[in-house]
């Protein structure tokens, strides 16, 4: 449909304007790769791949490090919010589409969608101030108390409850990305058409079988999706979590213990990394996490795109 | 029981549940903004607005250095992301509409828009502190408008596929070059459109941290010179917060309050436009 550019030169210059303009998009993603490989060529060098992957080490007077304690706190504290926020995010997801009166299905909708413009700096200050305090005050002695209690399972509950630990920076990355993936389920639950839910009620399903065998297999790949984008988000999510986490290099095993993730030893130590080898380390982290965070998210847009197609047939 | 009833049962066990869920979700979102509001309007006086920080400790002061460098570094991020978005989604709309490098130039743009923030900061940080010896405002706004630039262009190249394209023929029957028909007619018809993607835009970088903490850092003192460290809301709200002070605590709050009140009504005008344009 396109129409060439013809030989004239407001149109050529217009052209390469608006060319260049949306090229900029590319150098940026090629410079950004570019950058932090160049600047992460002294540790790669020194520590390799796998040895940096693999290394608990962290340590800025001996100059060794390694990435396994971030990555670790990283996958965990991510894990753990989508284990929270996903189901809450489902549950309101199909109350707003199949449950909620009609009244009530747009302010939930645009409060959702204002939940998730809040930026994430709020959330962590909250975190900090209010969190932090009821969970080390209430909910984490009572979880000691009670599932603490167990064999096995009772070592993630070990340590004194301080309230700045994975458990809360989980809880916190949870609340945070619960309205971004409610939103983008519920988007996907409406594409349902609704001829099919209403044959469904027809042959007399109740309202739960409608949603568990029409509504969620139809709209599987858009959950998916939606998933994975918060999943992206939540992997990169600095400030929600640098507040409560403690920056500690250490393997946790208690939910209860200080920790780290990738992001938040950026934001701690970037400026303060004094050798080469130290800011080379703390670029190659960053390396780690952007390559992550990009398969996650073409992952994601992989699933949304099939959506789409699926939909638009 | 016969297996009806078993299935009302599941089927209002199952509901309950989800409703359950809803609740809990509404519950914790309500709770974090009332608290905001309620710890944030208690910190706002004149003088949050007026006055420069004091002295680390000393009671008063306030964050006039923070509001205005906030202010500056989110309005050269918009005059660097919005027109190079808006002409690079023209672009992918219209000159390339259909070809691949319009699909791959969406995608990646879909892509840049939730990479994590810190390491846009951390890319900043080697091309433009580094080299130069010294924090800047000018660093800040750019790694801003690094993640407004696909945001810009993903909307405005949505906006643009909306407009009729028996419009554009028109005009081309009349013999208008193409650039003037997108400036003219294709642009017009848009426009609230695009205007409601930069609005959005706007909402999404003025919240963001992570990016300015090792490009525009921080600043105590009063600055508008955007080639030095300047202060920003959010930055501060960072320092303030992990500070040990009271007086600090308070005024991150009330700065917590103004950004999100900033960026909720950016949100919902946005909205609104949409709304009243595209009556759907």
């Amino acid at each position: 449909m396109a129409i060439a550019p013809k030989k004239n030169i407001p149109e050529l210059l217009f052209y390469s304007l608006t060319a260049v303009a949306s090229f900029t998009v590319i150098i940026f993603i090629i410079g950004i790769i570019a950058v932090l490989l160049k600047e992460s060529s002294l540790a790669i060098g020194k520590f390799g791949v796998v040895g940096f992957l693999t290394s608990t080490a962290w340590n800025p007077v001996t100059g060794m490090f390694g990435a396994a304690t971030t990555i670790y706190g990283t996958f965990l504290t991510t894990g753990l919010a989508l284990l929270f926020a996903i189901p809450t995010a489902i549950g309101i997801a199909i109350f707003v589409t199949e449950i909620a009166p009609n009244y009530l299905k747009a302010p939930i909708g645009i409060a959702i969608e204002l939940l998730a413009a809040i930026p994430s700096i709020i959330y962590g200050m909250w975190g900090l101030f209010t969190l932090a305090p009821i969970m080390s005050k209430y909910i984490e002695p009572a979880l000691q108390n009670s599932i603490g209690k167990l064999p096995l399972v009772g070592i993630l509950f070990e340590g004194t409850p301080m309230g700045i630990d994975l458990l809360t920076a989980s809880v916190i990355l949870a609340i945070m990305i619960i309205p971004f993936t409610a939103s983008i389920a519920r988007d996907s639950f409406n594409l349902t058409p609704s001829v099919v839910k209403e044959s469904a009620y027809a042959i007399g399903a109740t309202k739960w079988e409608v949603v568990k065998n029409v509504v969620l297999p139809y709209s599987k790949l858009g959950v998916f999706g939606g998933v994975a984008l918060s999943l992206g988000r939540a992997l990169g999510e600095t400030m929600a979590v640098a507040f409560v986490l403690g920056n500690s290099h250490k393997i946790a095993t208690s939910l209860f213990d200080a920790a780290s993730t990738i992001t938040v030893s950026l934001a701690n130590e970037f400026t303060e990394a004094d050798s080469d080898i130290y800011l080379s380390s703390l670029y190659y982290l960053a390396l780690v996490l952007f390559v992550m965070s990009f398969i996650i998210l073409a992952i994601a847009k992989f699933f949304l795109l099939k959506a789409e197609k699926k939909y638009s047939r | 029981m016969n297996i009806e009833q078993k299935r009302k049962i599941e089927s209002l066990v199952a509901l309950t549940l989800s409703g359950l869920a809803a609740a809990i979700g509404l519950f914790w979102l309500v709770y974090i903004l009332g608290d905001v509001l309620i710890h944030g309007l208690g910190a706002l006086h004149i003088s949050l607005f007026f006055n420069d920080p004091a002295a680390a400790g000393v009671e008063g002061g306030g964050l006039r250095n923070a509001f205005v460098g906030q202010l500056m570094i989110t309005l050269v991020a918009t005059l660097i992301g919005v027109p190079v978005g808006v002409l690079g989604g023209t672009f992918l709309a219209e000159y390339a509409r259909g070809k691949a490098i319009a699909r791959t130039i969406s995608i990646i743009s879909d892509i840049m828009v939730s990479v994590p923030s810190i390491v846009i900061g951390a890319f900043v940080y080697a091309i433009l502190v580094r080299p130069l010896h010294h924090f800047s405002g000018w660093a800040g706004a750019f790694a801003l408008s690094i993640i407004m630039i696909p945001v810009v262009l993903r909307t405005t190249e949505n906006m643009l596929s909306l407009v009729p394209w028996t419009l554009r023929e028109a005009a081309f029957a009349l013999g208008a070059p193409y650039y003037k028909v997108i400036i003219q007619i294709v642009y017009r018809g848009a426009a609230t459109g695009i205007l409601t993607g930069i609005l959005l835009s706007i909402a999404r970088v003025a919240g963001e941290t992570a990016p300015l903490l090792f490009t525009s850092f921080n600043n105590n003192f009063f600055s508008t010179d955007m080639n030095r460290p300047i202060a920003s809301l959010t930055v501060t709200i960072f320092q303030y917060a992990m500070g040990p002070y009271k007086s600090w605590h308070s005024q991150a709050w009330g700065a917590a309050l103004v950004i999100t009140l900033f960026i909720l009504l950016l949100t919902i005008a946005g909205r609104l436009i949409l709304k009243w344009r595209y009556k759907q």
